[in-house]
């Protein structure tokens, strides 16, 4: 024997199941007066700094069919490249931007949608510079242990070419599966992003 | 020393790989790619500061927090413990959101079809912020056992989903609770997709007598262990240790 080391172990992860929206959206599947607002649906104010942009996907399954039971999270820098976290130490980020959001996807069509704004480039950890990217999360039923991918803007060539993250995706051929479009809705730029859990298509997914 | 380097890597063995046959619809729902392994940037070890202010009074009272006409009906309990990290340190300032069944087993949601009657006075959801030792309770009533379209008799044992929001989105977490000494857990595909039996038992609520309200409610203990972090024991090197 030897001595003992005191680590804890991580709680095994669940999945999400089909009804997991009573617990994080709870108006939007009507159970109404519990609490004022689902959180995470708003991200962007009046006083928040940067390009506004929308983001909006669809993600399918291995037969080519819409999930409309899944949740999606984001979380990204602001405009500048800061995250409005106790962990940022570069400097203070946009006090009216958090930089978290949360949607379901549509019952009917599928789609989630997120009303943000374009964010800033955030350096990797020896200094070089990461293209803008969001991170997104997804869980639903079926999903044992949350999907986490990332978000990068087809449109940021350069930025992109250089980004140490994408660099070390070994198939080339896969990381087209992490670029959003560009498109325009209202007058309003438009990235669609979407996610491929298994197939051809198959959307990059990260062990972080 | 301060625990601000990257998290500990996740132990994939520890949770359910995500192809699990026994549970149908993973089967078409799972990559089949190798996941990218990343190191930690600052888009992993960053997450949001979640007020208290959100959070209302009843928030943490499924008793009473959906209730028209009355209380919610079933077996009235407390459920309580700790949000801690792999380091064994308290996470304070965690969302902890959860949602379960009725006491007939019954989720209150619109795709949901099974036959056990709605409850008028429950709704099935709370959340708290856990304090500064990482703590949080809340009282409900013992969700029911359900059957669901899997086999054709499977059984979910009684359980509460819960999500859990740390401090870096390198924590996001989503599990579900059990009740000890339910029989029905070693029977069931979903928890049955965690591969370990130290690691199911990681699941069950334990009963704790000694924290029941005497006449009025059980108490079930679930601790949550998130990712811990490295701790840079010299500050000198260039990245944690
Ligand atoms: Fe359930």
């Amino acid at each position: 024997m030897v001595q003992k080391l005191d680590f804890l172990k991580e709680t095994p992860s669940q999945t999400a199941g089909p009804y997991v929206h009573i617990g994080t959206n709870p108006n939007w599947v009507e159970i109404t007066g519990v609490w004022n607002e689902d959180l995470g649906l708003v991200l962007v104010g009046p006083e928040t700094m940067g390009e506004r942009i929308i983001v909006k996907g669809r993600i399918f399954d291995g037969a080519g069919d819409v999930l409309r039971d899944a949740l999606v999270e984001i979380w990204q820098a602001d405009a500048e490249g800061l995250y409005n976290s106790p962990s940022e130490t570069r400097g203070k980020a946009d006090p009216n931007f958090v930089g978290w959001g949360r949607q379901p996807c549509d019952g009917t069509t599928g789609e989630y949608r997120f009303e943000t704004i374009k964010p800033g480039r955030v350096p990797y950890k020896d200094g070089r510079m990461m293209a803008p990217h969001i991170t997104v999360w997804i869980v639903a039923r079926g999903i044992n242990i949350g999907l986490h991918t990332r978000l990068y803007f087809a449109d940021e060539e350069a930025a992109n070419a250089e980004c140490p993250v994408l660099a070390q995706i070994a198939r080339k051929v896969r990381i087209p599966t992490l670029m959003a479009s560009r498109g325009e809705e209202n007058g309003l730029p438009t990235y669609t992003f979407d996610i491929h859990l298994q197939g051809e298509k198959e959307t990059v997914f990260f062990d972080i | 020393m301060t625990d601000n380097g990257q998290y500990f890597q996740r132990d994939r063995t520890w949770h359910p790989p995500a192809f699990t046959p026994s549970y149908k619809t993973s089967v078409l729902r799972s990559p089949q790619q190798p996941l990218i392994s990343l190191e930690n940037t600052l888009s992993e070890m960053t997450g949001p500061v979640f007020g208290h202010s959100k959070i209302g009074p009843l928030d943490n009272d499924l008793i009473r927090n959906y209730a028209q006409t009355g209380e919610a009906i079933g077996q009235r309990m407390i459920v309580y413990g700790r949000v801690l990290d792999e380091n064994a340190r308290p996470v304070p300032g965690a969302l902890v959101e959860f949602w379960q069944a009725n006491a007939g087993g019954r989720y209150r949601h619109k795709k949901e079809t099974y036959l056990a009657a709605i409850d008028p006075n429950f709704g099935g959801c709370g959340r708290m912020i856990t304090d500064e030792e990482g703590r949080y309770w809340f009282r409900t009533i013992k969700p029911g056992a359900y059957p669901w379209p899997n086999g054709v008799n499977d059984w979910r044992p009684a359980h509460i989903h819960f999500s859990i929001f740390g401090h870096a989105f390198a924590q996001r977490l989503i599990t579900q609770c059990y009740f000890e000494g339910d029989p029905m857990i070693w029977q069931d595909p979903i928890a049955m997709t965690v591969p370990d039996k130290v690691a199911v038992e990681q699941l069950i609520a334990a009963l704790d007598r000694q924290n029941t309200l005497p006449m009025d409610s059980l108490a079930y203990k679930f601790d949550i262990v998130l990712r811990g972090r490295r701790s840079t024991m010299f500050e000198n090197r260039m990245e944690g240790n």
